[in-house]
């Protein structure tokens, strides 16, 4: 982490529970991460591992009444200058950082624009209530966000229902909606895993040219690292509700130092043409969340663990700018 | 959207012959003869036979079926056998207070049902939840005829508030109807209410768990505006359907009510024209009923094009 620039989301130590029928799980348990004006970081891990649960916990949009913040808080920094804890923030005060400062695009854009409304109406929806602007000029604004997000014909795309686009094009109208207030972070919950491959690298690219030009922070959720060698600046790992690992692209790419985190790495084509036995998949399923007991989570699964590893709770170690939650990093480096 | 409606109009044709069809052989099906039963005990056999030939009951049934068919693609409904006068006239003397009635209970319904299911799938197995659902339940199965002697009994007699039975003096003033329908009205509203609260409450739930709904929240709105605006506009067809069959239903007559509240209406025309076998008037009202719930359905799928846009393309 670069300490001259505050950080502008600042998760530390979130806890996260949820209500089920079998009793109480816990998701997310222990996720510390950062994230600057200006950088992206990419959030990895597989299904299950907790990364969309942190966001909607950031968002303060988590399923109720059945999932709450348990533990931990989450600092953001407002345009005031004032930093609040997004985890204990009143819900009217939440709403004002919602869409205005914090703004979120999720993975599904098929399903996640309103079929009933047109997109002009859904975007202007937002500058009216968070910029004050009437009906009239709030939809020209609209119109100027889709000729931004690089939709043709914008003003006249902007009275068009959702059905009558692309899943390409709905997702820029999603981004077109998140970017509308100029937020100072965008949370995007696997914006390009539902999208062809074309249209993916289409829209990575614009989420960076608008970061760029808005100099928002942005925290990605992504599950494909390929995608993260490509925008990431950071990377935070998470495995089964913890972040195992966190550093930059180029160190955490060059020299994982988490077993799950080089297991992922092996997993990419490259990488696996290169290695000497093919690609090595990581093995068995992921540990049963909030079924973990007191050791090393990715345990069960690591061709390095020993009784040691299971003994008891592992912390997360923080050296320079990189963190790594695991007892023989250094045995295993060496 | 033209093709579309021509081709709706086309298949309410073949739909109304259908209709037609089935009520004619039904009527017969049922014994009786309207000639006796009119000429009574003392006719003898010759004044019956006359009778049925003025009104063509001698001919073979097809016959009389094909005759009738030409009558009423010209609009001819023909004429009663027993009220002396054409079965449209007599359908519209009595149209008014089925009309109003079956508008204001359906308004009834609706106003008490619709935001009940809303808060019902907001507060989600909350006590609202459980005591809007265990009305429901209650409303659902009430009988109308019972709710209605309790309303009469209560509002009318003891309270004095409405008229116990009737439609009020041929002539009456507007309001003067309104409060003869008051009570009626209001007793079906609840008993149909049921269904709607039902419908509102499962197509609200579906919705607001939907992506989009989410994404609402995520720009910052008012619970309000996400129930109201993003969910219960995507929850609208449903809805609409069940308050749209609901009206239609109650324009074929609410046979029950409209006989405890001794209102003149079509119900109860209809079935006096069943006990006296009056087959013109039995048969043109069941196509005029059969015809409207027809146009209702046409209708409800005319305003989902308005609700949802991804009917209109």
């Amino acid at each position: 982490m670069n300490m001259d620039t505050p950080s502008l989301l600042s998760i530390q130590d979130l806890e996260v529970r949820f209500r089920t029928e079998d009793g109480e799980v816990t998701p997310v348990r222990g996720v510390t991460l950062s994230v600057s004006p200006g950088e992206t970081v990419a959030l990895v891990g597989e299904s299950g591992s907790g990364k969309s649960v942190t966001s909607l916990a950031t968002m303060g949009l988590l399923p109720r009444p059945a999932g709450r913040v348990s533990g931990g808080k989450i600092l953001f920094r407002q345009r005031s200058g004032q930093t609040v804890d997004l985890a204990t923030l009143p819900l009217p005060d939440l709403r004002r950082l919602r869409g205005a400062e914090i703004a979120m695009v999720f993975q599904e854009p098929m399903t996640s624009l309103n079929p009933v409304l047109t997109v002009g109406e859904q975007i202007a929806e937002s500058v009216r209530l968070h910029m004050g602007l009437g009906h009239a000029s709030a939809l020209k604004r609209a119109a100027e966000m889709l000729d931004l997000v690089e939709i043709p014909n914008a003003r006249r795309r902007v009275h068009e229902y959702p059905h009558q686009m692309s899943g390409g094009m709905r997702q820029r109208v999603m981004i077109a909606l998140a970017m509308s207030c100029n937020p100072s972070l965008l949370i995007a919950d696997e914006p390009t895993t539902a999208l062809d491959v074309t249209i993916q690298a289409q829209i990575l690219v614009l989420i960076q040219r608008l970061q760029r030009e808005i100099g928002m922070g942005v925290l990605f959720i992504t599950h494909n690292l390929g995608v993260v060698a490509e925008i990431a600046d950071r990377v935070t790992v998470m495995y089964a509700g913890q972040v195992v690992e966190t550093g930059s692209v180029g160190e955490l790419f060059r020299t994982p130092r988490h077993p799950y985190t080089s297991a992922l790495l092996n997993c990419l084509p490259a990488r696996a043409r290169r290695g000497e036995d093919g690609r090595r998949v990581v093995q068995s399923i992921p540990g049963s969340i909030g079924k973990v007991g007191n050791g090393c989570a990715f345990a069960p699964r690591c061709g390095q663990a020993t009784d040691s590893c299971q003994a008891g709770s592992v912390l997360l170690e923080t050296e320079m700018d990189r963190s790594v939650r695991c007892l023989r990093w250094r045995e295993i480096l060496a | 959207m033209w093709l579309k409606l021509g081709r709706r109009l086309g298949s309410l044709v073949i739909v109304m012959f259908l209709v037609a069809t089935m009520v004619f052989f039904l009527t017969r099906l049922a014994p009786g003869d309207p000639a006796a039963l009119m000429l009574g005990d003392q006719a003898t056999a010759e004044d019956i036979a006359r009778l049925r030939q003025v009104y063509g009951l001698d001919k073979p049934i097809l016959v009389q079926f094909i005759l009738w068919l030409k009558e009423i693609a010209t609009g001819n409904l023909g004429q009663s056998i027993f009220l002396q006068r054409p079965v449209i006239q007599a359908i519209a003397e009595r149209a008014e207070p089925t009309f109003f009635l079956a508008l204001f209970s359906v308004s009834v319904a609706a106003l008490v049902g619709i935001p009940a299911g809303i808060a019902s799938a907001v507060w989600r197995g909350r006590l609202v939840d459980q005591i809007v659902s265990g009305l429901a339940m209650l409303a659902a199965n009430i009988p109308s005829f019972w709710l209605g002697l309790i309303f009469i009994q209560l509002f009318a007699v003891r309270l004095g508030w409405f008229p116990v039975a009737g439609y009020g003096e041929p002539g009456a003033p507007f309001m003067e109807r309104v409060l003869h329908l008051a009570l009626p009205a209001t007793v079906l509203g609840i008993v149909n209410s049921a269904l709607i609260v039902r419908f509102t409450r499962a197509s609200m739930l579906d919705v607001l768990s939907e992506d989009y709904v989410r994404t609402a929240r995520s720009k910052g709105l008012s619970e309000v505006r996400v129930v109201l605006r993003h969910a219960f506009g995507n929850a609208l067809v449903p809805i609409i359907t069940v308050v749209g069959l609901t009206a239609a239903l109650l324009v074929g007559g609410a046979i029950v009510t409209e006989t405890v509240f001794g209102l003149p209406g079509i119900g109860n025309l209809v079935v006096s024209a069943v006990l006296r076998r009056d087959y013109p008037v039995i048969q043109g009202a069941l196509i005029v009923v059969a015809g409207i719930y027809v146009l209702i359905n046409l209708l409800i799928d005319i305003i989902y094009t308005f609700v949802d846009p991804r009917v209109r393309y």
